[in-house]
C-alpha cells in the first residue's frame, strides 16, 4: 500500500529564521537612516536643537502609548491563539489594527499641520531657513513617512491574519488521506480546525511572524521619537 | 529544533513589560525637559536601548527563543555598528 500524500510538516524554527532575516534587512535601512540623522546633528547641533523644539512632544508622546499598546494587544491576540481561544485573538488582532488607524491619524494631523505652516521638503519657508534645520525636517518627513508606510504595510499583514484566522475552520482532504477500505465511499473530507493540529500549528507561526513584524515598526519608533522629539 | 518545547508566556508577564515600557516613555520625557545638556541625549539613548530590549526580549520572544536568534540579531546590530562607527571616524577626522 503506498499513499502518494504530500504531508505538511509545519517549521516554526525555520519559517521564523527567515523573518529575523527580513527583519535585520530593515534594521539595516533604517539604521542608515540613524547615521545619517546623527552625522547631520553633529554637523548642525544649533540647527537641530531649534528645529527640534518645534515639534510638539505631547502629540509624540501619544503615538507612542499607542503603539507600545498596540503591541501588547499584538501579543495577546498571539497569546489567546496560542490556548485556542480563536475569537479573543481575532479581536487583539482588529484592535491592533485599530491602535494601527490612531498612529496614522495622529500623524497625519501632525504632518498637515506642519505642511499648512509651509513647512515641507523643498517649501519656500524652509529654503529661507539654516541648512541644518532643512536637514532636519527632511529626515523627519523622510523617517517618520518611511516608518508610516511600515505601518501601513504592518496593518495590511494584519488584515491578512484577520481573515486566515476567521474563515471557516476547517479544510478540505484529498480521499487518498483516508484510510484505503474508505476511499470508496467519499468524495471528501472535512477536518474540524480545532482537530487539525497542524492547521492550527501553521496559523499560529504566520501569526507569530507577522507580530514579528509589528514588533520591529514598534522598536524603529521607540528610537524615533527621542531623537526627533525628545533631544534638544 | 523545535520552537515549541516552552510554555505560552503568561499573559500578566506581557501586561509587566507593558507598563515598564509606559514608564519608561514617561521618564524619558521627564528627563528631556530638565535639560541636562550632552547628557539628556545620551540618557534618551539609553532609554530607548532599554525599552528596545525590552520589545525584542518579551514581545519578540527572544528570550524564550533558541539561542541562535539571539546570536543572529547581536551579528546584525554588530554590523550596523561597526559601519556606525566606521562613518563617524570618516566624518570626525576627515
Amino acid at each position: 500500500m503506498s499513499t502518494p500524500t504530500h504531508e505538511y510538516h509545519p517549521d516554526s524554527t525555520g519559517s521564523k529564521i527567515g523573518m529575523w532575516l527580513f527583519l535585520f534587512t530593515e534594521l539595516l535601512l533604517f539604521g542608515g537612516m540613524f547615521l545619517l540623522y546623527a552625522v547631520y546633528r553633529v554637523k548642525n547641533p544649533a540647527d537641530f536643537h531649534y528645529a527640534s523644539l518645534n515639534l510638539d512632544t505631547k502629540t509624540g508622546a501619544i503615538n507612542t502609548a499607542i503603539l507600545l499598546t498596540s503591541s501588547l494587544t499584538m501579543v495577546l491576540s498571539i497569546g489567546m491563539l496560542e490556548r485556542r481561544h480563536r475569537k479573543a485573538s481575532l479581536w487583539f488582532l482588529i484592535i491592533t489594527i485599530g491602535f494601527g488607524v490612531w498612529f496614522l491619524v495622529n500623524k497625519y494631523l501632525e504632518w498637515s499641520h506642519k505642511i499648512h505652516h509651509g513647512i515641507y521638503p523643498g517649501s519656500e519657508e524652509l529654503t529661507g531657513r539654516t541648512a541644518g534645520e532643512n536637514l532636519f525636517y527632511s529626515l523627519y518627513f523622510l523617517m517618520t513617512g518611511l516608518h508610516g508606510i511600515h505601518v501601513v504595510a504592518g496593518m495590511v499583514v494584519l488584515g491578512v491574519m484577520v481573515w486566515m484566522i476567521g474563515k471557516p475552520h476547517h479544510r478540505v482532504l484529498p480521499v487518498t488521506a483516508l484510510p484505503v477500505d474508505a476511499q470508496a465511499h467519499a468524495v471528501s473530507v472535512t477536518v474540524e480546525y480545532s482537530e487539525d493540529a497542524k492547521l492550527d500549528q501553521q496559523k499560529l507561526i504566520r501569526l507569530e511572524n507577522a507580530g514579528l513584524y509589528w514588533h520591529l515598526v514598534d522598536v524603529i519608533w521607540i528610537f524615533l521619537f527621542p531623537l526627533f522629539y525628545l533631544i534638544s | 529544533m523545535n520552537a515549541e518545547k516552552h510554555p505560552p508566556v503568561s499573559l500578566g508577564t506581557y501586561l509587566m513589560v507593558w507598563l515598564a515600557l509606559l514608564a519608561l516613555t514617561a521618564l524619558t520625557i521627564a528627563v528631556a525637559s530638565m535639560h541636562f545638556g550632552a547628557w539628556s541625549v545620551l540618557a534618551a539613548i539609553v532609554i530607548a536601548t532599554i525599552k528596545g530590549t525590552l520589545v525584542l526580549l518579551y514581545f519578540m520572544h527572544l528570550r524564550y527563543e533558541d539561542r541562535m536568534f539571539r546570536i543572529m540579531l547581536l551579528l546584525a546590530l554588530f554590523t550596523l555598528a561597526v559601519i556606525m562607527l566606521l562613518t563617524f571616524v570618516d566624518v570626525l577626522l576627515r
